[in-house]
């Protein structure tokens, strides 16, 4: 265990090394950070002088190891836009993100689990075919389409006058193809609640919950068909083997068999799966947060490449692998715990 | 379906309904721009934002109306001593948010921090000194006759002197302007005007109270509180106003323009804007583009008509000078020139009939539809044997490039900071020259002496006639010779639930004056 930690942990120095020397390299391509701190009309003598207060006269090298010595000691810069260090406006952000992937990821478990495992039972029933052929249209619909549409029907409101009005049936027709609107379409609300640090939660309040719905639902439109058809294809496969063939045969109820015995290895390369896509979602936030005005770090990043806030953009991607390096950690150790034959370090069991 | 949402949805969307009724006895209104103030310090950046900020927290000397004429708000009065001094009278019993009273020390100080100020420095670089009389009246004095005093002093919103001098906590200067970091004042501020900040989260929103003892008791203004959320995503800001998420939005995308007119619970407001669109041609770089002719005849292949109504859909005002219609050497008779024969003709006169291929860079995220403008007028041009090799690129990517002058035809917009036509002129078309500053936007080489001669001369004429007469020449000139190839003035619009009255209190410089909003 101990032996695992210090080689995942030498890893996630490695990772934040690497990402660190890429995102550096890539700014002179991201554009002049100044053209966001100065107006159209200010001489080049005061563009000059700033850009060598800031340091961005140096050489990349200079620059790169005066980052690095200073992120050696806890210190990631100061952001040119926020005029505060990077890691303050990236938890202050956190919070907001990672409350929309926890909401999405609740809903992707607490749907994806029983309509899979539905659907593998009863791969002939029309309720399966039906969330199969939904699911294959969701997994093929980009997330910011799925936002402007959940923003119109359930914000705006949608108006349906195609059927006739005049008889009882276009009236019905017309009546249940329409929405009323009135979710919030933007932000997180007026109405949060205080948890500690910088952490505002939305899930104490009924307002809280109205404004994050949507996004989350919008971020799950992604993840939820793909879970679905995971946890279909496996839990078939695993139906098909030996042991619970025999479990069958020897008459135990098909509830336990499913449910106990097929469930559980058909978790396995679920969580796997799933730690990674954890991850993922981080990055899918940005869509989701442009389309809703999401204050997370997703929309933060994204303003800050257009900035060209160089100090934020390295910070964020070096937060972000390091949430991939955690989840990918919490995974293998799930994985033990569900599997007992595998062993972490990577020896042979 | 509707059925089935109301039950699944109802109880959540009636959460948010309370606060909608509690508006009755406070108005509030929500707002959202798609950005938020850089910054608490008005004199840290200057840009639309932070002078829309600045008509909130603080009041100018001065400001502009609707018609573009002078209204007096903390100056009370004025009057010309010399030609070179302009005397002011400030209004008397005019509180800070801090308690402190208004005088002409505050004006002072104000004035100081204008000229360190690395964004508003050009801007009083005419000005010698601001001279105080006595604690009601002072005087703003300029090296030469200058006449655009007013409209310098149009950006002296005063600041509380008392507030911020001394140290803070740090020991650094209070009124220390810093670009970025973390100065006193730009976390901190103490204005005169209609609304305090009260709550503040960079990205996410700027809360705003009025505050009690403003002076301006005249005002018609009722709002009590004023949310601004920035909205950057364009649909994302349409469909807040269209849920009735927010009260008002700028600005408004060209393509929903119809989608809010149709709409009946909201009203949109368009104006002319002052923002000129343009083409340098770069002298320096093809040789084809010294010749006169050759210019012409691109100014006449490009239809800043058909580009206004079928790419802007409208929402800009075709343009054959840089001046808009208001400003003095706005020239009533330079018309949009299209003829594509004529164009052809002068190509062959300047032996270019088989044409040339030149380089074009546009950005694609700063102005409204750039990079579609730039890839039609590229189309345009090559009906007269022009090939044009177009780049686009987003705008931090975009002015290195238009630094470096990287390619032969390259597209900007400007809007002049004194909302005069001389601004123009010294950016964009005047001889560049790294000492004076002169023509630090001209990526087009383009150098007349004797216009520019022209364009010095109108800036020490405070005899506005003269003036007017002078730059319009000017304009004239620069049309003749065909120094630049311009587009359109790109409109503005805002957009608001019907009762939130905002057609009052908009203006072309698009700074509202929220101060004086109505809402029923």
């Amino acid at each position: 265990m101990l032996a695992f930690l210090v080689q995942r942990i030498s890893q996630a120095i490695l990772v934040m090394f690497v990402i660190s020397v890429i995102s550096f390299t890539i700014q002179d391509g991201l554009g002049d950070p100044l053209q966001e701190l100065v107006g159209m009309s200010v001489s080049d003598e005061e563009r000059d002088a700033l850009r060598e207060e800031m340091g961005l006269n140096d050489p990349m090298v200079t620059q790169y190891l005066r980052f690095a010595g200073n992120a050696l000691q806890g210190d990631l810069g100061v952001s040119y836009f926020y005029g505060e260090p990077t890691m303050d406006v990236i938890l202050r952000h956190l919070p907001a993100t990672l409350e929309l992937v926890i909401a999405a990821s609740l809903m992707i478990i607490f749907l994806s689990v029983p309509i899979g495992v539905y659907a593998a039972i009863r791969p002939k029933a029309w309720l399966s075919k039906f969330f199969m052929g939904v699911s294959t249209v969701g997994i093929s619909i980009p997330v910011f389409l799925t936002a402007i549409v959940l923003i119109q029907l359930f914000s705006i409101g949608v108006q349906v006058t195609v059927f006739p009005a005049d008889t009882g049936w276009g009236q019905w027709l017309n009546e249940f193809f329409s929405t009323d609107g009135g979710m919030p379409s933007y932000g997180r609300g007026d109405d949060l609640a205080h948890l500690f640090g910088t952490w505002e939660s939305n899930f104490f309040s009924q307002t809280g919950w109205a404004h994050i719905l949507l996004p989350a639902v919008s971020l799950a439109s992604i993840m939820l068909p793909l879970f679905i058809r995971l946890i279909r294809a496996e839990m078939m496969e695993v139906l098909q083997s030996d042991y619970i063939r025999f479990a069958q045969a020897k008459g135990i109820a098909p509830a336990r068999i499913n449910f106990l015995h097929a469930l559980k290895n058909t978790m396995l390369p679920v969580i796997t799966v799933g730690g990674v896509q954890i991850g993922i979602m981080v990055a899918y936030t940005i869509l989701t947060e442009t389309v809703f005005q999401w204050p997370g770090v997703g929309l933060m990043f994204l303003e800050a490449i257009t900035r060209s806030d160089i100090p934020l953009i390295v910070a964020y991607l070096m937060v972000v692998g390091l949430i991939f390096v955690i989840t990918n950690t919490l995974v293998d150790l799930i994985y033990g715990l569900v599997n007992p034959t595998v062993k972490l370090t990577g020896k042979k069991a | 379906m509707k059925k089935l949402m109301t039950a699944v949805l109802g109880s959540v969307a009636l959460a948010a309904a309370p606060m909608a009724v509690s508006a009755e006895t406070t108005h509030e209104i929500k707002l959202a721009y798609d950005a938020d103030p850089v910054t608490l310090d008005i004199h840290e950046q200057l840009s639309g934002g932070m002078l829309q900020l600045s008509h909130m927290a603080f009041d100018p000397l001065i400001r502009w109306t609707q018609e573009f004429e002078f209204e007096p708000r903390l100056a009370e009065s004025w009057e010309r001593v010399d030609d070179r001094t302009m005397r002011f009278t400030l209004r008397d019993g005019v509180q800070f948010h801090s308690g402190n009273e208004l005088t002409t020390e505050d004006v002072k100080f104000t004035f100081d921090r204008l000229k360190v100020s690395p964004d508003y420095k050009a801007i009083f670089r005419p000005f010698s000194e601001l001279r105080v009389i006595d604690e009601h009246t002072f005087e703003l004095v300029t090296d030469e006759p200058y006449p655009l005093v007013l409209n310098a002093a149009t950006y002296i919103f005063p600041l509380d002197s008392e507030f911020y001098t001394g140290e803070d906590a740090n020991g650094n200067d209070k009124a220390a302007v810093i670009k970025h970091g973390n100065s006193f004042a730009s976390r901190n501020m103490s204005g005169t005007g209609p609304y305090q900040v009260v709550e503040r989260q960079q990205g996410v929103k700027v809360v705003f109270e009025r505050f009690d003892n403003y002076w301006d008791s005249e005002s018609p203004g009722n709002v009590d509180r004023v949310v601004l959320t920035p909205i950057k995503e364009n649909n994302t800001r349409v469909s807040a106003l269209l849920s009735g998420g927010v009260d008002f939005i700028a600005p408004v995308p060209p393509t929903d323009l119809e989608r809010i007119r149709r709409d009946s619970n909201t009203d949109l407001v368009t104006m002319s804007g002052t923002r000129i669109i343009l083409f340098h041609l770069n002298q320096s770089r093809v040789e084809a583009f010294q010749d006169p002719r050759v210019r012409q005849a691109i100014a006449y292949a490009i239809n800043q008509e058909g580009i206004a109504a079928r790419i802007m859909k409208g929402f800009a005002t075709p343009a054959a000078q840089m001046s808009p219609e208001g400003y003095q050497g706005h020239n009533p008779s330079l018309q949009p020139r299209y003829d594509v024969e004529r164009a052809k003709e002068l190509m062959a006169e300047a032996g270019y009939e088989d044409g040339f291929t030149v380089t074009m860079m546009s950005p694609n995220n700063r102005y409204v539809n750039d990079d579609k403008i730039a890839q039609a007028a590229a189309a345009m041009l090559a009906r007269i044997n022009i090939k044009v090799d177009l780049k686009t690129l987003p705008k931090a990517q975009y002015w290195p490039e238009y630094d470096a002058r990287a390619a032969d035809i390259m597209l900007i917009g400007w809007h002049a900071d004194t909302e005069d036509s001389a601004n123009f002129f010294e950016f964009l078309t005047m001889c560049p020259d790294a000492d004076s500053g002169r023509g630090q936007y001209n990526a087009g080489n383009y150098c007349n002496e004797e216009i520019d001669a022209l364009v010095e001369q109108a800036n020490v004429e405070t005899d506005l006639d003269k003036r007017t007469a002078l730059l319009q020449e000017v304009e004239q000139r620069l049309y003749d010779d065909a120094a630049f190839v311009p587009l359109h003035w790109q409109d503005l619009a805002w957009a608001a639930r019907k009762n939130v009255r905002i057609e009052p209190i908009l203006n072309v410089m698009n700074f509202p004056y929220l101060g004086d909003l109505v809402v029923e």
